[in-house]
């Protein structure tokens, strides 16, 4: 029966009495996996090529493994086609398209040709492997957007000023979530995937339980478009839905309590994307059940919420698995090894510095100053940009030398709050620098207040900013 | 039913919207409001009993109407109900049903657009 079913029989019968009637539990999921991609062989032309780069529809494949095997990912996008990826290449191949290959070689003695263009379906292949490093996560933390703009990401359309949330996952029917000490699925259990049997090559790339993933592999000639389907998120490119599928045997009670999991004990975050740093503030914690009800509180207010992944697909696939087990034609392996129930994923180290280690002292001044003494400070400390604070210094707006120019030439007078400009883009503390130049390419400006917990504490210019990308790249 | 208000540089200036629900005494929700100094663009949501009379009563005050028919069409053979529009519809054409199928209720759809874009699998278009 499905993991669906099963939570239904538990409650009925308990952990115990569950494990003896039930044999089989089966899971699923459908969702994006970016990590995915093919191994593809072309066989040898005559005269043969040493293919040094490869282009599939003009989707850069990787060489490097020998002459004529090359790696298709599925995010790597088209040189021509818009809106075109990796992704859909393998979805063209499946639905038994012909694709334009296109290889520059390295000219050896004896791979002599330079270079080769034509076309080729999924049977002119030798091989067609998928392997997909990260796939099935366990769970995933869902998504939100406090910053003042849309922004465009791998978790979709984020609306601004927390407009709405995305998750991904399919929660309680997730395999791993069904299996959570890997007791089940481990290196060489078969699985569904993408409509064929594959395997579980062993833990995937980042798993770091409970955000578990897997390393799987499948013959992608036995793969059907109905669970391999290419999508593309604007503003962030192209990617694979995969779907997959585990059987797991209830080999004892625990087995059985475990397959018993309920979306309300699958717990996420909900991460702000509206910092662009890799550890991103939580915006709340929230279980399963209450992302796949459609709608949130954050703030007191009620926020709508899109799933990405598909349950009505992982369900189908869960189901699909039952009439398989049943009729033998999808036969049970137990794991040859055990995939990691610990695990730390690290992250990349790089030299850009932080706004706080490179900001300048900010010459704060408050909105009754005179414009002639704020041209004066300008003057007197070399500033172009004096922010403008108000009680407990909180930033009310900021004031350019360009603005002073403006109101000379007017020959106008007054306050600085006149003339300030009053939507002011920041910075934080624990903002990279590199991040700092992108919002000043963005918005056009040159400087920003540095804010903490509303307070300014200083002022970050373009000069401290190529100052210290200068330094990283040395 | 939803109907689309396109106001020039004349029609602009007067209450026009407020005359028109004091004389009618329809109620109208404004789903969606562009007003500049010269020209703007209304999106009201009306009684399709009513709305015959409405339009009516806007053209009188030389307000350019019509009813939005052409609404967003869904591709069910795209569609793999990942529900990445649920959120985003400003109007909530797009719900989850019992069996977790995206369904679509194009009836208050106001031709926004915003969903279109958020398809991964281009499933949803605005036609003509």
């Amino acid at each position: 029966m499905t993991a669906i079913e099963m939570k239904e029989i538990i409650s009925e019968l308990g952990t115990d009495k569950a494990s003896e009637e039930v044999d089989v539990v089966t899971t699923g999921t459908f969702g994006a996996m970016c990590s995915s991609g093919a191994f593809l062989n072309f066989g040898h032309a005559d005269p043969p090529i040493k293919m040094k780069r490869v282009w599939l529809n003009d989707v850069e494949a990787y060489t490097g493994i020998a002459a004529v095997d090359a790696y298709l990912g599925a995010t790597q996008l088209s040189e021509s086609i818009s809106n075109y990826g990796g992704a859909h290449v393998l979805e063209d191949l499946i639905r038994g398209k012909e694709i334009q290959l296109k290889a520059d070689g390295y000219v050896t003695d004896c791979y002599p040709r330079k270079e080769i263009a034509t076309e080729i379906g999924l049977e002119d292949l030798n091989q067609a492997t998928m392997v997909n490093p990260r796939n099935s996560y366990q769970r995933y933390n869902a998504a939100a957007n406090s910053s003042g703009r849309a922004l465009h990401t791998y978790m979709s359309a984020l609306l601004p000023n927390l407009g709405n949330v995305t998750y991904a996952g399919v929660g309680s029917l997730s395999p791993l979530n069904n299996d959570p000490e890997y007791r089940t699925i481990g290196i060489g259990t078969r699985i569904f995937l993408g409509g064929a049997k594959g395997y579980v090559m062993g833990e995937g790339t980042q798993h770091s339980p409970p955000f578990g993933t897997l390393m799987v592999k499948g013959d992608l000639k036995e793969m059907s478009t109905e669970w391999i389907r290419a999508a593309f998120f604007p503003g962030y490119g192209s990617t694979l839905f995969v779907g997959i599928g585990a059987a797991i045997p209830i080999l004892d009670a625990e087995m059985a309590k475990a397959t018993g999991i309920r979306d309300e004990e699958i717990v996420v975050n909900i991460i702000d994307f509206g910092v662009q740093r890799r550890d991103k503030p939580v915006v709340r914690k929230a279980n399963y059940a209450e992302l796949k009800s459609g709608k949130i509180e954050i703030n007191g207010e009620e926020v709508r919420v899109s799933p990405l992944s598909s349950y009505y697909n992982a369900k189908k696939i869960a189901e699909e698995l039952v009439g398989m087990v049943k009729t033998g034609e999808f036969l049970l392996s137990a794991p040859v090894g055990k995939i990691p129930q610990k695990a730390v994923t690290k992250s990349l180290r790089h030299g850009v510095k932080e706004v706080k280690s490179v900001m300048c002292n900010a010459i704060i001044i408050s909105g009754d100053t005179s414009i002639q003494e704020a041209s004066r400070l300008m003057v007197e400390n070399n500033a172009t940009h004096l922010p403008v604070t108000g009680e407990g210094d909180v930033l009310l707006g900021i004031v350019t030398s360009w603005d002073i120019a403006k109101v000379v030439a007017n020959g106008e007078n007054g306050d600085v709050s006149k003339i300030m400009t009053k939507k002011v883009v920041t910075s934080m503390p624990g903002e990279t620098v590199d991040i700092v130049a992108k919002k000043m390419e963005q918005y056009g400006i040159s400087a920003l207040p540095v804010i903490d917990s509303k307070r300014v504490i200083g002022l970050i210019t373009s000069e401290e900013v190529s100052k210290a990308l200068m330094e990283a790249r040395k | 039913m939803m109907i689309q208000l396109r106001f020039d540089v004349k029609s602009i200036r007067k209450p026009t919207l407020a005359r028109t629900i004091i004389e009618t005494g329809v109620l109208l929700n404004i789903i969606k409001a562009g007003v500049e100094a010269r020209r703007g663009e209304i999106i009201i949501e009306v009684d399709d009993k009513r709305a015959e009379e409405v339009m009516r009563k806007f053209r009188e005050y030389g307000v350019d109407t019509s009813k939005i028919e052409r609404v967003v069409e869904k591709d069910d053979e795209l569609c793999v109900h990942c529900g990445a529009c649920l959120s985003v519809c400003p109007v909530e054409v797009f719900t989850m049903s019992e069996e977790r199928k995206v369904a679509a209720e194009p009836k208050k759809c106001t031709r926004c657009g915003v969903c279109i874009d958020v398809c991964p699998f281009s499933a949803l278009s605005l036609p003509g």
